[in-house]
């Protein structure tokens, strides 16, 4: 992965939308004591993968540079491992700061990573309409919400292999049911939109 | 020994091996277990992805309903991922404050109520502290002799929280894969990530960490695992990591209560050896 050259933390105007100024407010007072000591990039199995390493994030957040942020791939490589969270020297939730951004990508740029929300929002689906995740069924709407008629063959040999085993079961999938799950769901949304 | 039992989504589906082999090993060393009634998903990595409180509320849920029952018992979790959805929640609970008023209001729409009593333990941590290699040597019916397991402890059963071992150094699994007879192999990617859910969503990072720990467990007659997604991510797809570095990569990988099972003279088909994706011959004939 070509690393960013620029940067990050030198160019502190402009460039954030107010509104999502506001909602990376969470994910500042988490790592506003960040001293830049890079302990977390170092820690990181997916650092290679990524574009800014996790040091220069928490700069790009300190600083406020929403565009930067949220054309990066960095915090959706997080795959929550926790290493930097140990190992942070200031203690600080680095881990859930990552999460946090996820979440604002969630809510406002779907579209830019596709494939990973596509994917919690699947998931999602899934446990409010049974209360557990119906693996299978969450498969198949994730690959249906991607659009891309070449990535179910990627994962239908293990498909098969699963299904020789009966671990998976073929099912009509459905999007209609509620469980025992949908007013959780309902009073978290109400709260969310409130605050 | 007695234990609320969580299985959890995957242990339901694609990890049902770990499901059976862990209420059979538990069987045999006469631990009880109670089924959690009405038990729903923890939120998996999926939830914190997408709301904050939905992730807290979903575990804090399976809480409650422990805590509702009136039994003192702790609530035994085979999945890392749903252990540290749960752990957390418990935490957030037991601190109290602004998380623990939240979570309280969310749940008050099914009729639910965490107090803070329940507390979370992996099954690991059951294994290696109220189990113990001692009890477990006493049990072994099979010595595994011969035989080099690499204990791989993965990421969520140990960080952030560290409960039962030390994160940066693991080393629970040492003593029970000793009681059988077996070594251990000697390795240090026993803590490294496999990547998640990555091998879904983004399969070109995923397989270099797989990769990765599969090259570090030549040597290794087996690989033992506490986590389905982790078994997940190194049985199913040894065949692509092995061609991205033009090396044979094929590893046996197992769970670790199956592997146990088998010491404690726990047939192959009790511990459903044939729903593993990754389990070779020549370990077959030396271990079952």
């Amino acid at each position: 992965m070509e690393r960013r050259t620029r940067k990050p933390g030198f160019h502190s105007e402009g460039g954030s939308e107010p509104d999502v100024a506001d909602v990376l407010a969470a994910v500042r007072r988490m790592i506003q004591p960040c001293i830049q000591c890079g302990t977390c990039s170092g820690s990181c199995p997916n650092e290679f993968a990524m574009d800014y390493t996790p040091r220069m994030l928490w700069r790009l957040v300190l600083s406020g540079e929403v565009e930067e942020i949220f054309h990066s791939r960095t915090f959706m490589l997080c795959s929550s491992c926790y290493t930097c969270t140990l190992r942070c020297p200031r203690s600080l939730p680095v881990t859930d700061a990552m999460a946090g951004l996820k979440q604002v990508a969630a809510r406002l740029y779907p579209d830019r990573y596709r494939s990973s929300v596509e994917f919690s929002r699947q998931f999602m689906n899934s446990v409010r309409r049974h209360g557990r995740v119906d693996e299978m069924e969450f498969m198949f709407f994730y690959f249906a919400g991607r659009k891309n008629p070449i990535l179910p063959f990627q994962f239908a040999p293990l498909g098969m292999r699963l299904m020789s085993r009966g671990k998976v079961r073929i099912s009509l999938p459905s999007l209609s049911g509620k469980s025992v799950l949908d007013p959780i769901f309902r009073k978290v949304e109400s709260m969310e939109s409130a605050s | 020994m007695k234990y609320f039992y969580y299985p959890g989504c995957s242990l339901e589906g694609t990890a049902r091996e770990y499901d059976l082999s862990t209420r059979a090993l538990l069987k045999a060393l006469g631990v009880e277990l109670v089924d959690l009634p009405d038990w729903t998903c923890c939120g998996a990595t999926a939830a914190p992805a997408v709301s904050r409180l939905l992730a807290l509320a979903l575990p804090a849920r399976n809480l409650a309903l422990a805590e509702a029952t009136g039994e003192d018992l702790d609530i035994l979790v085979p999945c890392s991922a749903c252990y540290l959805n749960l752990k957390r929640a418990e935490k957030a609970v037991h601190q109290g404050g602004d998380a623990r008023r939240e979570i309280n209001e969310v749940l008050a729409e099914a009729g639910l109520a965490c107090r803070g009593t329940a507390r979370v333990r992996h099954l690991l941590d059951v294994l290696s502290r109220d189990v113990g290699g001692d009890l477990l040597k006493g049990r072994v019916r099979r010595r595994l002799e011969g035989l080099r397991i690499a204990p791989y402890y993965g990421c969520q059963c140990l960080r952030p929280y560290g409960e039962f071992d030390d994160p940066e150094d693991p080393r629970s699994m040492e003593p029970l894969i000793r009681a059988t007879g077996a070594e251990v192999f000697p390795w240090s990617a026993g803590a490294h990530c496999c990547g998640a859910s990555h091998m879904t969503t983004k399969p070109g990072i995923g397989i270099e960490l797989v990769a990765g720990i599969l090259e570090a467990a030549a040597g290794a007659d087996a690989v033992v695992t506490v986590c389905p997604m982790c078994q997940m991510n190194l049985e199913a797809y040894q065949g692509r990591a092995s061609r991205s570095r033009g090396s044979d990569l094929k590893t046996t990988v197992l769970y670790l209560p199956q592997f146990l099972g088998l010491a404690l003279g726990l047939s192959k088909e009790d511990v459903r050896l044939d729903l593993n994706l990754a389990v070779g011959e020549a370990f077959k004939n030396q271990a079952a």
